[in-house]
């Protein structure tokens, strides 16, 4: 603990002996618009990161973080410049090097883990041959001594058989693994500074858990001092020696993590703090405040019995079952949720619930009806009664329909309804999710994500529906607007008797929004049961697992 | 994979009958034919009665399915028949032919290819945006100029005004330089246009970005990760050019004078020599088909992420 409290002191303005690997004074950042006038997104940051000191810098969508990472590498988008401030590395300010000049010290002094490891590989060549790259900009290494490095490097990272795998092209490789490749290549060098830019969001939890664990590892063998930009409080509050919480380009906040976490003093970073569920979940559930339990003896709006969905895998292949026996119930007025990661065949399951797929075994009871029993026009009409809603808002509306004309559509596929009333329900609906109906005549490019996902809840509403489901509809939102919307969702609930199936990878939400909840793992349901049975007294391995994964309980407390 | 390579085969095969088949039937519907044309010329002074005989020996009167079973049997082993205006097999007249018109175009192609290459990766390197957009203004240019009013220019400035190039008996290599851009420059414009919107598409993606973070310089990149993932979509729009490559070829050689292919088309659809039409359509129909089948089998050899899809879950 000693260590992280050295590093906060000296970040406080303690004077040092150690010169910082990255200090950052009063930055500004600017991009242009396209009549050429600029608007600034980053003002005055001041930052330091000690050498082998992690630093989480937080905030979300829009907060200038992503931008702050860049202009440190240098890597601006073309119509961002730098307005003023320095950027420090080891001293020496970088911040009005030449491309050139940058180009030496990029992935040698300083390297970047990135995003989304899918699209960051190139899929047209080996994967060793990206690691290798590093190697051939910035060492004088004969070709046999790079390879060999690169296969050193591949088995540092934890991938087994590295001499097949540096020839296997990223398409081969889970995304986990394809995260390692990209990390084997961020230290080839040992640089100064690894900046991790939501290196692990797009990986499952347990899979994200394995991957900080090697960054933490690899920085306590070399000394390299990471930078995590993140919107996941949880990760800072695990992971990170100190915090910097950013909003709108300036900086709201920043210290040490646990004194970040334990006394904030910037409203922002309180409400952050509010509305992480994985922070700010574990006690509640701990001391049995979780959601109470949905009153015994009412009529079940789904009953999933047994259910079995197979692909076809090719010729001369056995069938690819990915669902395997589910079975669950959601009683009227409350939440199940299905829990797991890519893979586990939750979306299948959600799919078979809205009608899109026959199941290929067992039965699906909505309110009552069988689905295997309706033939394609009875199941369209009975779709009224289920409705979904999809992970992302920024595709699942019509880019070129107004607010208004999405969320009547779907009062236009059953019996015709004079045009004032559809009026009437449309404006009854926005009243209902929430929003302004000056909205109403505006495009979805115009809304922000969460009015967006507002948007798609009030077009699923408008049916009337019995039951929504919920493919990952949080996933893709900020963790404030995250927490309004499952607010919204609750409220709805109580107000309208909806039955929820709420489909996410995220354990943490569901402590939140779910009464009971199912995890699966591979097409199979490893667990069932209430919320907190699951959750204070996990059966299965893989739950445990998962449970354990989830980030924000390590460094939160001191 | 070579269950894969059987069929496209065998595909190849199906489309070379059906061109063979839809040649047959529309030079027969076609009015009067080449012996008509040759002989019914009143400076020959022939009967009818003797035309009818010449016709005969050249089997103009047997029915059409025989004709047709004839030919394609003929075009299977290797005759092609008799050329009527010219009097010597279609074979004798290809053979003459195809050389000098397959070095025109596979040198315009390769020029075009090179042409549109040197565009797109200069515009995406240019430091200037006025540079930048001036070469992305070519391809619109060039698509717009007719190949036969280029050759003619071409002929005028380099060979008429700067006497660079004799136009009457050049020596081969240098003989060959105005009709090869002639024909490279339209051909050039699509292959362009294509090519610079890829490496746009590509050079968003995130892969190039880390590269970027590597230290990769941007010629860097563009050399060792963008080119290769942009020319994906340039290889489909070459095989559908060679379209082009064919019609421009024919013009080409007409407006500098070059046997080849192209004027001995010509030739025949003057005199209604429908053993040489159906040949030269075959043949143009096979080149198609090879160049297609080429890029088909192409594909994976530059996206590794194709191979599995082509050959069995191994």
């Amino acid at each position: 603990m000693t260590g992280i409290l050295t590093a906060g002191a000296a970040a406080a303005g303690a004077p040092t002996l150690t010169v910082p690997v990255l200090e950052l004074e009063n930055l500004s950042v600017s991009y242009a618009d396209r009549h050429r006038r600029h608007r600034r997104v980053i003002h005055d940051v001041s930052l330091s990161i000690a050498p082998g000191e992690v630093v989480a810098l937080v905030g979300e969508s829009g907060s200038g973080k992503s931008t702050t990472a860049q202009a440190v590498i240098g890597l601006l988008a073309g119509n961002g410049r730098i307005d003023g401030g320095s950027i420090r590395l080891n001293g020496t300010d970088i911040a009005g090097w030449s491309q050139k000049r940058l180009e030496t010290i990029r992935g040698a002094k300083i390297s970047l883990i990135p995003q989304d490891p899918t699209s960051s590989l190139n899929p047209v060549a080996t994967v060793g041959s990206q690691v290798e790259e590093v190697l051939r900009l910035h060492t004088k290494l004969p070709k046999a001594e790079r390879r060999q490095r690169v296969l050193e490097l591949l088995e540092r990272v934890g991938i087994p058989d590295p001499g097949r795998r540096a020839r296997q092209y990223a398409h081969e490789l889970s995304g986990g693994m394809k995260q390692r490749v990209l990390i084997a290549a961020a230290i080839a060098l040992q640089p100064q500074l690894i900046i991790a830019d939501e290196a692990t969001s797009a990986l499952d939890v347990t899979v994200q858990r394995r991957i900080l664990d090697l960054i933490d590892d690899l920085r306590a063998e070399s000394g390299t001092a990471v930078l995590f930009v993140t919107h996941d409080l949880g990760v800072a509050a695990d992971r990170a020696d100190r915090t910097v919480v950013l909003q709108g380009g300036r900086i709201q906040e920043q210290g040490p993590t646990y004194e970040v976490l334990a006394r904030p003093t910037s409203p922002y970073t309180r409400q952050l703090i509010a509305d992480a569920p994985s922070i700010t979940g574990a006690p509640s559930v701990a001391a049995g405040e979780a959601r109470p339990l949905p009153d015994a003896g009412r009529d079940n709006a789904v009953e999933v019995r047994n259910l079995v969905q197979e692909f076809a895998a090719g010729r001369n292949l056995p069938a690819f079952r990915a669902v395997d026996g589910v079975t669950f119930s959601v009683p009227r007025g409350t939440t199940h949720a299905i829990v797991g990661e890519s893979g586990s065949g939750k979306t299948t399951t959600a799919r078979a619930l809205a009608g899109f797929q026959r199941p290929s075994g067992g039965h699906i009871i909505i309110c009552g009806q069988d689905l295997s029993a309706l033939d394609a026009k009875g199941l369209r009409l009975f779709r009224k009664h289920v409705q979904l809603v999809y992970q992302n808002p920024f595709t699942s509306l019509d880019p070129r329909q107004t607010i208004a004309r999405i969320i009547e559509e779907p009062l236009l596929n059953f019996d015709a309804v004079p045009r004032q009333r559809r009026d009437a329900a449309v404006r009854d609906l926005l009243a209902r999710v929430s929003l302004p109906e000056s909205l109403l005549a505006k495009h979805p490019r115009e809304l922000s994500g969460g009015q967006r996902q507002r948007v798609a809840i009030a077009r699923a509403l408008v049916l009337n529906p019995e039951v929504l489901i919920l493919d990952e509809a949080v996933s893709a939102l900020d963790v404030t607007v995250q927490s309004q919307i499952l607010a919204l969702l609750e409220e709805l609930q109580r107000e309208l008797d909806l039955s929820y199936v709420f489909i996410t990878h995220d354990l943490a939400v569901v402590r939140q929004i779910a009464d009971t909840v199912s995890v699966m793992s591979n097409g199979r349901q490893v667990e069932q049961g209430t919320v907190s049975e699951v959750f204070l007294n996990p059966q299965h391995s893989y739950t445990r697992e998962l449970i354990d994964a989830i980030p924000g309980n390590r460094k939160a407390q001191p | 994979m070579r269950r894969h390579l059987f069929s496209r085969v065998g595909q190849a095969a199906l489309v070379l009958w059906a061109a063979f088949t839809v040649a047959f039937i529309l030079l027969q519907a076609l009015p009067g034919d080449a012996l008509l044309i040759k002989y019914q010329n009143p400076d020959m002074g022939l009967s009818p009665r003797e035309i009818e005989d010449i016709r005969a020996s050249y089997g103009a009167d047997t029915p059409l399915f025989l004709q047709y079973v004839q030919s394609l049997g003929g075009f299977l082993t290797g005759n092609l028949g008799y050329s009527v205006q010219a009097g010597v097999p279609v074979v004798d007249q290809l053979a003459a032919n195809v050389p000098s018109t397959l070095a025109l175009a596979g040198l315009g192609f390769l020029a075009a290819v090179i042409l549109a290459a040197a565009i797109a990766f200069l515009s995406s390197l240019a430091p200037f945006s006025w540079l930048r957009d001036a070469l992305q203004a070519l391809p619109s240019l060039f698509i717009s100029v007719p190949v036969f009013w280029l050759g003619i220019v071409l002929i005028q400035v380099f060979s008429f005004q700067l006497k660079l190039i004799p136009v009457i008996n050049p020596p081969e290599a240098l003989g060959l330089v105005l009709p090869v851009a002639t024909l490279a420059i339209p051909v050039s414009a699509p292959l362009t246009q294509v090519l610079i919107r890829s490496i746009d598409d590509v050079r968003t993606q995130p892969f190039v970005a880390v590269a970027r973070a590597r230290g990769g310089s941007n010629a860097w990149v563009l050399s060792h990760h963008v080119a290769r993932n942009a020319v994906l979509p340039a290889i489909t729009i070459a095989g559908v050019l060679l379209g082009e490559l064919i019609g421009g070829a024919v013009v080409t050689e007409t407006v500098f004078g070059r046997n080849g292919i192209g004027q001995l088309t010509q030739e025949a659809v003057n005199s209604q020599d429908a053993a040489v039409l159906q040949a030269v359509v075959v043949l143009a129909a096979a080149a198609f088909v090879l160049v297609n089948l080429a890029v088909d089998l192409l594909y994976p050899v530059l996206d590794p992420r194709l191979k599995r899809k082509a050959g069995a879950l191994t």
